[in-house]
């Protein structure tokens, strides 16, 4: 901390750890706004308040419209994925805290701080924001939300009333071979996928969403990624995934809207009304065995994937984006098994991410990826790919998964009065 | 965390609550402009000058300048050491402002180059009234039954604690084992207030892994790791339950004088959940015993009876949050009451991860509630 930076100690001794948050309390620019932070108590965090950092919210995404953004949107560089169960039998508290993540998510997104921000409110409470995104633009940021099929119904039950609302595309997943799901990793009642530029940006959403909903739901995993591997924005560079090479160089692109409608956006009349616009996710933590496949030849390696490691053509053709010539490949090659011509034209949109989780206790890297995939119904997406894959995929002796979960992401928030799951709850 | 040695938070949460209940309107206008009328002090590897040591009572404020060549921080002390304000990781070529109420009184500012130690002090005296606020009766209420609850709570662990430290005394490891958690529970009802007595708290509630490069352990931890490990009692473990005795006599006849606020209640009763959060949850405090449930009971019991004081008062101004710390209160009660085994609970150990998880989800839904009473009671 510079000394400007210390501008007032305030009342308030340090924290522990040796930077106090009062620290931050400035008082310059008449922020202060007496009781009408600690009024409201938790239920103040909601509002959006005036951008106070200087910087402009530069690359921003627009959080409302027909569909939620983090689908169709450029794939950003960073992503913290967070699922939650839902620890409370009382609906109510589950939509009020779905609406004030509602509010929270369209500050943030904006580039806002949550409620009276970080460095403003009564001096005694904790500030509605955590800070650590205060001056950073959103970088893209988008939060995107989806529901499992736990939310529903759980051992029989139904949950919050709306059972009878569960979309039938929403199924658990079938058992796929060689599968070994940590049920730690697995599963969950709601999931948010917070894309950014900036990490710090991402980890500051799921970070305060997470505060926001203590009492209502409960963190049951999260996973952060990096270096994202697939892009929907195809005439950029296909990014490389840890096996060093490229993959979904024909993954749907952001403005091909055709696609987007036959492939990803669920229609109006298909599934709940609820669903409209909506789209079904599939998240896979995909373990790789990195130190086997580096000890692996190339030609091997070359022969797995289906494409030349180089400038990541298809074997058989000489540019990355050229037509796939299916049949030069190895039956076996990932890139032959999972192309959509070979799978009644299943297609689906992947925004994965690579993730390192530093090393095991074998000292191996924990490491893979982080395999994101939207559909308009799971059922002829990812399952019939995936089906296929875990059955031939000459790739499995290198990758094995480890979670999995599935969600239904309503269509997007329309407006001021609409929030996340306002149809479903309706 | 401190980086050279774990302190409770609550020390510093009850710190502020010694001195402060002040208008918001007075508090909220510092900023660096004050510092022109901030004490000097300049801090060096071995000398701490402090270019004003006659202050008003009231808000005051110092700006301390590191020349040394260390880390360092800077302590306001209260006779027996209890922290009014507190700096840490001033680096060396930085200043820092700290703002604090202090009222009039002997006081010592200690400079710890190194962040280290007792430090480098220098007496200063405080003198004159400042203008105080009144206090909402209600709250003055509060302040005296919270006052009455901590006299009452040391003086209801004596017997317990005396017990304890004769089966020690004894030998009588059964019996030893049986009066530990009975022991203890009183102090981490009243947590706060015990731990701002300076040397007490690390000398009765050290825990190993704790401990400075130096620092003699004693207290209930240190027998605590006998009776359980090795289940022989020494001589030395005798000698530490008598000083442990002789502490809690030095506890019962301090408590009294402590300075309660309603801000510092509402900390207070925050601080406890922190605890519960950070060291009990997780099975940290009670190593050997694992009777951690009877610490966790201890600390939720002790924070809703802050939150019961205050209440009348919150819930005008703040319905909904009470609401919501009933609710939430009665649920962590409940789920503690699975564990009951006997007059107290079972051992921890038996409690596995899921259930951990389920106990850590309460306390954060009670927590995130509850750090925000001390805004509305300083209202």
């Amino acid at each position: 901390m510079t000394e400007t930076d210390r501008v007032a100690e305030a009342v308030e001794p340090s924290s522990g750890d040796g930077f106090s948050r009062r620290a931050l309390l400035g008082w310059t620019g008449g922020a202060l706004v007496v009781g009408a932070a600690a009024a409201g108590g938790v239920a103040t965090a909601v509002t959006g308040t005036e951008d106070k950092s200087s910087t402009p919210a530069l690359g921003s995404v627009d959080f409302h419209g027909v569909n939620q953004a983090g689908i169709a949107t450029p794939v950003q560089d960073r992503l913290h994925f967070c699922v939650f169960d839902v620890i409370t039998d009382d609906r109510a508290k589950l939509v009020r805290m779905l609406q004030q993540w509602t509010a929270a998510a369209a500050a943030m997104t904006a580039g806002k701080q949550i409620g009276t921000g970080a460095d403003s409110g009564v001096p005694e409470s904790p500030p509605d924001d955590t800070g650590e995104a205060v001056g950073l633009p959103p970088n893209n940021l988008t939060l995107t939300v989806g529901f499992g099929p736990t939310l529903f119904t759980k051992d029989g039950r139904d949950r919050f009333g709306i059972a009878a609302k569960k979309p039938e595309a929403l199924a658990e997943l079938p058992a796929f071979p060689g599968d070994k799901l940590d049920p730690q990793r697995s599963g969950g009642d709601i999931a948010v996928q917070a894309c950014s530029d900036d990490p710090q940006v991402a980890v500051h959403a799921i970070r305060n969403l997470a505060r926001i909903g203590f009492g209502v739901v409960s963190v049951r995993w999260s996973q952060l990624g990096f270096g994202k591997t697939s892009s929907t924005t195809p005439e950029a560079m296909t990014p490389r995934n840890l096996f060093g090479f490229k993959d979904g160089t024909r993954n749907i692109a952001g403005t091909e809207t055709d696609r987007l409608r036959e492939h990803v956006w669920v229609p109006a009349g298909e599934g709940p009304a609820w669903m409209t616009g909506g789209s079904y996710l599939v998240a896979r933590r995909i373990r790789m065995h990195i130190e086997t496949w580096d000890r692996t030849s190339l030609q091997e390696q070359e022969d797995v994937i289906g494409r030349n490691k180089g400038v990541g053509a298809p074997q058989g053709a000489t540019g990355e984006h050229d037509v796939v010539p299916l049949k030069a490949l190895p039956e076996k090659s990932h890139v032959r098994l999972s192309h959509p011509d070979t799978n009644n034209g299943a297609t689906i949109l992947r925004r994965g991410y690579s993730f390192v989780d530093g090393s095991d206790g074998l000292g191996r890297l924990e490491a893979g990826l982080f395999f994101l995939a939207y559909q308009r119904d799971p059922r002829k997406g990812f399952i019939p790919v995936q089906q296929r894959l875990a059955a031939n995929d000459a790739m499995n002796e290198y990758i094995q998964h480890v979670g999995s979960a599935l969600f239904a992401c309503p269509g997007g928030v329309r407006g001021a009065d609409d929030y996340w799951g306002k149809a479903l709850f309706a | 965390m401190s980086v050279v040695r774990r302190r409770p938070a609550t020390t510093r949460a009850l710190g502020v609550g010694l001195l402060l209940a002040l208008p918001l309107a007075l508090t909220a206008c510092d900023s660096d402009d004050s510092s022109g009328d901030a004490v000097k002090v300049t801090a060096k590897d071995k000398s701490c000058d402090v270019a004003k040591k006659d202050w008003p009572a009231g808000k005051n404020s110092i700006k301390v300048t590191n020349k040394g060549s260390q880390v360092t921080e800077l302590y306001v002390y209260a006779q027996g050491d209890r922290i009014v304000t507190e700096r840490e990781n001033i680096g060396p070529g930085t200043s820092a402002t700290l703002n604090f109420e202090i009222k009039a009184g002997t006081y010592e500012v200690a400079c710890k180059p190194g962040m280290k130690g007792d430090g480098i002090r220098q007496k200063v005296t405080v003198a004159g009234t400042p203008a105080e606020k009144p206090i909402d009766p209600r709250l003055a209420e509060a302040v005296a039954h919270y006052r009455t609850f901590t006299n009452t709570t040391v003086e209801q662990m004596l017997p317990l604690a005396t017990e304890f430290v004769n089966a020690v005394k004894a030998g009588d490891v059964a019996k030893a084992k049986e009066y530990y958690p009975k022991s203890r529970l009183g102090w981490e009802t009243i947590e706060p207030v015990a731990e701002s007595f300076g040397d007490l708290d690390p000398q009765m509630d050290a825990r190993e892994a704790d401990l400075e490069p130096g620092q003699e352990w004693s207290g209930w931890h240190r027998i605590e790791k006998a009776l359980w490990t090795t289940g022989q009692i020494t001589d030395v473990e005798k000698g530490y339950a008598d000083r442990l005795m002789a502490d809690l006599k030095t506890l019962q006849s301090k408590v009294g004088t402590v300075d309660i606020t309603p801000t510092s209640i509402a900390n207070g009763a925050k601080g406890l959940l922190d605890e519960v959060a950070t060291g009990k949850v997780t099975g940290e405090e009670e190593a050997f015993s694992h009777t951690d449930l009877w610490d966790f009971a201890g600390n939720v019991d002790g924070a809703k009876k802050a939150f019961e004081l205050l209440k009348p008062y919150v819930a005008e101004k703040d319905a909904a949050l009470t609401g919501t710390l009933d609710a939430e209160f009665a649920k962590i009660q409940g789920l503690l009451f699975k564990y009951k085994q006997g007059d107290g609970y079972v051992s921890y150990d038996t409690v596995d991860e899921a259930k951990r998880k389920e106990l850590s989800d309460a306390v954060n839904a009670l927590g995130e509630p509850l750090s925000k009473l001390a805004g509305v009671v300083a209202q």
